[in-house]
């Protein structure tokens, strides 16, 4: 099996720190002169034991103040696969790190406190995980070692997630009870909790099936560079290179480029190490085409009976990331979408999400920092694009302020039209 | 053919995602460079990039910041390497900023020029008003890299500012600045040391020598195996020894710590990392090792 990304996610101080700690602790992932330095940190901060949270929280600051505020990459390996892992913060005021580290997610783990049960925290994060279509969901009812390994006390956080998740889309959802402090079920599933009959976090991560996540069927290819060598021997080569974000292109397929219309044939996929028959996703590859069309940076190539929506008009949910500036209709601000970059104004602000209630807000008069919306955008030129929920690479995409080039919302297609 | 087929490996998983930043790169800044320092990392970066642009060459320099303290073996092998691939070398030094009286020698026994490169290197990204400098830098190898985008923006000083890093969302990288600004650029970010050996047997990079079991004029300091050299002034008690030895990492003279080894090939070599107990700054790093956040505050001023 290829790499699996995951990410943390949670209310803050619910353990998920703790638990990548632990995770990369039990299999050995952690070396020993990083051990020590995280022991005499420990010590020098008065802690009882060693805290595996400072692992990941690995900047001054965060170890001054105890928490996470950005999203750490950790790595690790067992003989099954390898693990991207993004640990990201809890605190509400950090909520983009959450949504930077999920973003490329092929799971989350939602932390809860076994306590508390969820928190306005939780359920910001349970939805941005539904928003970014997260295909695999495990719930880590943590800290079950503080309240006897009760199975009640599990289940009934377990009810309440389960409730609050029917309002989302979630399509594969799994419960664990743990403590990511000791280790129960973490690695190996734990003698405290003998009436737990599932896997163990570690193993639920190695089995899990992720070939299917990926869109085999839409063919899309954002050209991303045009390769142009001019010297003696490729005097007239002229090569498409990118990434494919979906379908399969084969050679002597018949393509077609947007805007342009344009039909041709793939004539060659190239790469450094040789020619190849087929190209998927997330191949980055060259493909050459028959006859002389004008291509560039930005432009789409598909299949003539398979298009992607091409228009200035997309609905899209914000999850605005701005502190200084407030999301409002009329705003205009530049876009990142796939290979192209261009400009966009907010036609219209639809609704605000309760993340409390899951209700909508209509009619806002804007969003603030970490508020999710519904809006329309147009834009300056025609955009390429699928609905997210069918391809998240042609579905996503970033605004950034003009005048301070900061990036301010992560978008999400759901459709064309005003 | 089912539809599970369509899976990558992990390192062609890699290497797409490393060569997609690459061109993301080249085809949005005007000025991009890459950053070689003749180790691994660099290696494998120019090796990415070479593929990333085929058949066509690199779009863009290479520079060197040379701190006058190199391996002699590293800077010959620097030279083939560039040569062959047709590139353009940029060769930065420190020793003509000490000149300049930009910045000053440290003196002492643990003298280094590792935090002067800083200047040099601010100094070169504004000579050539680079806009977006390619490192190798991988986010298993230290806790503040862990935290660091691939897209990591320096403001005018060339200052990383780790509490307000720009969202980076998807594979949808901002490469928007003013002038005077920059980004660093960390295409290898996801990969780990393992993983890059894996690859460099994968695809037969040739790397300099001194990776490989050696005897070597070493003597110990931190724990460390430093080799006898003219940038590095012994005490008394510091006693020089013959060693089978290798490097890990390769930096200074003055500061990159041997390990003892055998691995003669990269089969040895990934055998040894992959049972290795310590990381391999914290093995070879004099410089990582002075304070627990040293890493954190240097980038802050602008360090690689
Ligand atoms: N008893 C117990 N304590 C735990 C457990 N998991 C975490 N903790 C403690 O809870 C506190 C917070 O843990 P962290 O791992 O830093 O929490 P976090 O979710 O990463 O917090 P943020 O990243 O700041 O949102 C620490 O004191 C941990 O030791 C657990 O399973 N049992
Ligand atoms: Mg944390």
């Amino acid at each position: 099996m290829g790499l699996l990304r995951f990410a943390t996610a949670g209310s803050v101080d619910d353990g998920k720190s703790t638990l990548i700690g632990r995770l990369l602790y039990d299999t050995k992932s952690i070396f020993q002169d990083q051990l020590d330095s995280i022991e005499a940190t420990s010590i020098q901060m008065g802690n009882d034991y060693t805290n595996l949270a400072l692992l990941t929280d690995g900047l001054r600051a965060e170890r001054e103040q105890g928490i996470t505020i950005d999203v750490a990459y950790r790595y690790f390996a067992t003989p099954k696969r390898k693990f991207i892992i993004a640990d990201t913060p809890g605190h509400v005021q950090y909520t983009r790190n959450m949504v930077t580290g999920s973003s490329r997610a092929d799971l989350v783990l939602i932390l809860i406190d076994g306590r508390h049960g969820m928190t306005e925290q939780t359920r910001r994060h349970a939805f941005l995980t539904s928003l970014l279509r997260i295909p695999h969901v495990v719930v880590c009812v943590n800290k079950m070692d503080l309240i006897d390994y009760d199975e009640q006390a599990f289940e009934a956080v377990k009810k309440e997630f389960q409730n609050f998740a029917m309002k989302l889309e979630i399509p594969d959802l799994t419960f664990i009870p743990m403590s990511a402090l000791h280790g129960d079920n973490v690695v190996s599933r734990s003698p405290n909790m003998e009436w737990y009959q599932g896997s163990s976090l570690l193993h639920h991560l190695e089995q899990l099936h992720t070939a299917s996540d990926r869109n085999h069927i839409d063919a899309r290819f954002p050209v991303q560079y045009v390769i142009r060598p001019q010297s003696g021997e490729y005097h007239d080569y002229r090569g498409y290179a990118g990434t494919v974000v979906g379908g399969v292109f084969k050679v002597g397929d018949e393509v077609l480029i947007l805007p342009s219309g344009l039909t041709s044939t793939v004539a060659s996929l190239e790469s450094f190490d040789g020619p190849v028959s087929e190209a998927f996703g997330p191949m980055a590859i060259t493909m050459r085409l028959t006859g002389d069309i004008d291509i560039s940076r930005g432009d789409m190539i598909c299949r003539p009976n398979n298009r992607p929506q091409s228009s200035r008009y997309v609905q899209s949910m914000i999850c605005w990331m701005s502190e200084k500036l407030e999301f409002e209709p009329g705003m205009k601000l530049a876009i990142k979408h796939s290979t192209k970059s261009s400009r966009v104004i907010v036609a219209d602000l639809q609704y605000r999400i309760n993340l409390e209630t899951l209700h909508r807000e209509m009619n806002p008069d804007s969003l603030a920092l970490n508020e999710i919306g519904r809006a329309s955008l147009q834009t300056t030129e025609p955009l390429f694009f699928d609905e997210y929920r069918r391809n998240r690479n042609t579905g996503s995409f970033i605004l950034i302020d003009e005048a301070t080039n900061a990036t301010v919302a992560a978008g999400i297609i759901v459709g064309s039209g005003v | 053919m089912s539809i599970t087929a369509y899976e990558l490996s992990h390192l062609d998983t890699l290497e797409a995602e490393s060569i997609h930043i690459f061109r993301e790169v080249a085809a949005e800044f005007e000025r991009p460079c890459l950053m070689f320092s003749g180790g691994k990392d660099s290696l494998v970066m120019l090796h990415l990039a070479s593929k990333a642009f085929w058949p066509a060459r690199l779009p863009f320099p290479i520079i060197h910041i040379d701190t006058g303290h190199n391996f002699p073996e590293v800077l010959e092998f620097r030279d083939q390497v560039i040569e062959k691939l047709g590139a353009r070398l940029l060769v930065a030094s420190v020793q003509q900023s000490i000149d300049d009286g930009k910045v000053v020698e440290e003196t002492g026994p643990r003298a280094s020029r590792n935090r002067l490169q800083i200047t040099t290197l601010l100094d070169a990204i504004e000579e050539h008003r680079f806009d977006a400098l390619f490192g190798g830098a991988r986010r298993d190898e230290e806790k503040a890299r862990s935290k660091e985008r691939v897209y990591s923006f320096r403001d005018n000083f060339g200052q990383w500012n780790p509490k307000n890093q720009r969202p980076e969302l998807w594979n949808l990288y901002n490469g928007r600045i003013n002038q005077g600004e920059h980004i660093r650029i960390f295409p290898i970010s996801n990969w780990t040391e393992v993983d890059v050996w894996q690859y460099i047997r994968r695809e037969k990079i040739v790397i300099p020598n001194i990776y490989f079991a050696h005897n070597r004029q070493v003597f110990s300091r931190d724990g460390m195996w430093l080799a006898d050299s003219e940038y590095v002034t012994r005490t008394e008690d510091e006693k020089v020894l013959t060693r089978k030895i290798r490097y890990r990492t390769i930096g200074d003279m003055s500061c990159t710590g041997a390990v003892d080894s055998d691995a003669e090939t990269i089969e040895q070599i990934i055998e040894e990392v992959s049972a290795t107990r310590i990381t391999e700054r914290g093995e070879t790093r004099a410089d990582d090792i002075t304070s627990e956040t040293s890493m954190e505050d240097r980038k802050k001023e602008g360090y690689f």
